[in-house]
């Protein structure tokens, strides 16, 4: 069998507000767009993609949240009607997606050796979360790959950013042997925002964008500084700095996913690629990709 | 109707062991059985509605109430997947959810109601509604918690809930569906190795329970910061569902109490609690929070944004209107001069450009008249809320006497007086509270003259008046 492979790292995150305004036939809701800085950037993205050839896409959301250790979708096909609890007005997605079962096993088996507490999830009921679906959308909206879905394991809840992310740099670590073992060409993906203190009311017409900004001066000046270092290739600083970054901008890099990627990717030294910044109910968000193909040399 | 209200409550756990897997664990057994007796008390109670506050269900935009009428899905918790899944068919009372709904939004909070085909009805409403009302025979209501929320919009959430409760009759039955300790073992276990995961928790989880079994409900709301600093791991929401029950129960210290059970639920602290609103007689409030009706908000970042716009365009492009004190309300303006205007030193200025009152043929119209006195702008009888707006109390009397004390003072200025007085259209902002009280100055002042009359409810006026007239009077002969 062939090396495995991780050809893009992503960070992509998924307000469910980019999904509503695309008006794609899945979701029930139609707008009259809106928030177009980062459906560019995911235009930008898919773009930067298109003619890269991979396997599966692996993803972490923060809204598939687990106290008891990390859980993969572990049933091939899911099919439902994901309704957003918090904006149900905007999302309301029929989805039907794949799984990569066997390559989510093999993460799951690898985190097990390496004695991280994990689970399989096969109950076929089971409804998957707003935040995969919402970026397994944007990023591939044909979705002609399939998925392997890993929780968001909420151990900074219980602990500390510190031991979430040595964790989730274990979880990282043990992805990337499962992916460069299972002769597979992956994207691996984190989906979060980054500074994420929410406006508590929402304007009538959610898509009015002369409402749309950052909570505060402080969130965007935490935003600027963290996408300087993903242009820069500086992904240690971003763990060196996440305990201050996820405490003061309320960041939602709290549920692993920013750590688990950047391990994942094996904290990368090269630039990452900006597609697009732009605020959700004044949340910050990011679209970046670490071409980890092009930096063959960084250790792949 | 008699008026509605709380005729007990009661404190749920939310994982779903007690639906799925009572008989793998004595202990889950336990509170399952305790969830049948309080499911039976409901039943005997006569009550009917169920009012659900979930923790398990987070909300951002203020407070969310579910109002499908007849939500069905089938829910699958997000850890506890292989213990099965929990089909779902509940019957929802719509009308008190919009009700309930108009009732925050009048209280200052931002609500809204949900009502989605396929809405993810949270695991702890889910297990609550399916054992306490097995047959769906009483119809529910289900709210979120609010991530942003503190003691004061949690407080005035439970008021605006009874005030729907008291207003339509309801005999209602309050739930909080919520973990004590909620820290989990982070590894799966066996169902036999279930125990509250440390002995801190369960120390606190006994001192909780055993304020809650003396009826103490407003000590534990008191208390809930600490709890949350103690017991609780800093999940999405914080501990705040005390102070919504408590609200709920006028923040009394004094109901009768009564622990059903209380074990482990995979390390957390599961309990089933009644509270009866029958007096202990014991237990006074031993200190006190401010006590808060309404939510002044501070953080309507859209609409503060949008006021800020508006006024730097009204700077620069017209420099010469009147500038608006945000805080104080609207700017007063010189009364505009027109032919037919009849404008008055006496009467307080306007708060826009137009005059006092203007002459058509044989009738005097008069602009809307409010309490506000001329030169100083004072409200006799005070203003109905501060500058930051905050409800004040106020008297509505003063504030009709002066109204009518104005009109008068317009009209003389225009030659007349108050006798000429044609037809009157009034204003309140709260009919609820003060019909009675402008009718008595009515009847003693405009009732005397005799004029014609129509009462309208409105939502506010443009500064913090209670009442303002619009008045239709003869015209005096031309001077
Ligand atoms: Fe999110």
């Amino acid at each position: 069998m062939s090396k495995g492979e991780i050809v893009a790292g992503c960070l992509a995150p998924h307000p469910p507000h980019l999904v509503y305004a695309e008006n794609p036939p899945q979701n029930e809701p139609t707008a009259e767009g809106g928030w177009e800085q980062l459906r560019w950037g995911y235009e930008r993205l898919r773009e930067s993609l298109a003619g890269v050839d991979y396997d599966a896409i692996v993803l972490l959301s923060p809204h598939w949240q687990t106290y008891v250790g990390t859980h993969f979708l572990g049933l091939p096909k899911f099919k439902n009607l994901s309704v957003d609890p918090v904006f149900p007005n905007l999302f309301r997605y029929h989805y039907d997606l794949e799984i990569d079962v066997e390559l989510a096993q093999q993460i799951h088996d690898r985190a097990a050796d390496a004695g991280l507490a994990v689970k399989m999830m096969t109950n076929p009921d089971f409804r998957v979360d707003y935040g995969t679906i919402t970026t397994g959308h944007m990023f591939n909206p044909a979705w002609d790959k399939p998925l392997v879905v890993v929780s968001s394991n909420r151990s900074r809840d219980y602990y500390s950013v510190e031991v979430m992310q040595e964790m989730m740099i274990e979880l990282g670590r043990v992805t990337r042997e499962a992916i460069l073992a299972s002769g597979k060409k992956v994207v691996v993906i984190a989906s979060n925002s980054l500074s994420h203190r929410h406006f508590t009311t929402e304007s009538a017409l959610p898509e009015d964008m002369s409402k749309e900004h950052i909570t505060s001066h402080a969130m965007h000046l935490w935003d600027m500084r963290m996408i300087e270092y993903f242009r820069t290739g500086q992904a240690q600083r971003i763990l060196d700095e996440m305990p201050e970054f996820t405490e003061q901008a309320i960041a939602e890099s709290d549920g692993g996913g920013l750590s688990w990627l950047l391990s994942t990717l094996d904290v990368p030294t090269y630039p990452g690629i900006l597609h697009g910044y732009g605020t959700i109910i004044g949340t910050g968000n990011a679209i970046v990709e670490w071409p980890v193909r092009d930096h063959k040399e960084a250790g792949l | 109707m008699s008026d509605g209200e709380l005729i007990g409550s009661f404190i749920v756990p939310v994982h779903p062991h007690t639906v799925l897997a009572p008989e793998q664990n004595e202990g889950w057994g336990r509170l399952r059985d305790a969830y049948d007796v309080a499911a039976q008390r409901i039943k005997d109670s006569g009550a009917d509605l169920l009012i659900i506050y979930s923790t398990t269900w987070p909300s951002i935009i203020g407070h969310q109430i579910i109002a499908d009428p007849n939500p069905e899905w089938v829910m699958v918790d997000h850890d506890f997947h292989d213990l099965g899944s929990i089909p779902y068919s509940f019957n929802i009372d719509e009308k008190f959810a919009h009700a309930w709904n108009e009732a925050n939004e009048k209280r200052g909070l931002k609500s809204r109601t949900v009502a989605y085909h396929g809405f993810p009805i949270d695991v702890g409403s889910v297990v609550a509604l399916k054992l306490l009302n097995p047959d769906n025979a009483i119809p529910a209501v289900i709210v979120s918690s609010n991530v942003y929320a503190n003691r004061s919009e949690t407080t005035v959430l439970a008021k605006a809930c009874m005030d729907v409760v008291k207003a339509t009759g309801r005999k209602a039955i309050a739930v909080t569906a919520m973990s004590l300790s909620n820290r989990m073992f982070t590894k799966p276990i066996e169902p036999r190795d279930d125990r509250i995961h440390s002995l801190k928790d369960d120390e606190w989880n006994r001192k909780i329970l055993e304020l809650l079994g003396e009826g103490r409900l407003e000590d534990v709301g008191q208390l809930s910061r600490t709890i949350h600093q103690q017991i609780r791991v800093n999940k999405v929401v914080a501990f705040k569902p005390m102070w919504w029950l408590s609200g709920m129960n006028t923040n009394r210290n004094d109901l009768t109490g009564e622990v059903l059970a209380y074990e482990a639920l995979h390390g957390a602290g599961g309990a089933v609690v009644h509270l009866d609103p029958t007096p202990s007689g014991t237990g006074d409030i031993e200190y006190d929070e401010d006590d808060v009706e309404y939510f002044a908000g501070e953080r309507n970042v859209l609409d503060a944004d949008q006021l800020e716009t508006e006024e730097n365009e009204q700077s620069s492009n017209a420099e010469s209107l009147p500038k608006e004190d945000l805080n104080k309300g609207p700017a007063l303006w010189e009364p505009t001069e027109g032919e037919d205007s009849v404008n008055s030193e006496a009467a307080p200025k306007p708060v826009g450009a137009y005059p006092h009152a203007r002459r058509v043929g044989d009738l005097l119209y008069l602009s809307g008249v409010g309490p506000r006195q001329p030169g100083t702008n004072a409200i006799p009888g005070g203003p109905i809320h501060d500058e930051s707006g905050k409800a004040l109390d106020y008297d509505i009397k003063a504030q009709t006497q002066a109204v009518v004390d104005n009109i008068t003072r317009i009209l003389e200025e225009a030659g007349g007086s108050i006798d000429d007085v044609l037809d009157v259209t009034s204003f309140l902002v709260d009919m609820d509270r003060d019909f009675q009280g402008y009718n008595e100055v009515w009847a003693e002042t405009l009732g005397q003259v005799g004029p014609t009359r129509t009462t309208l409810a409105i939502r506010a006026l443009p500064t913090p008046i209670a009442v303002e007239m619009k008045v239709i009077a003869k015209a005096p002969p031309k001077m």
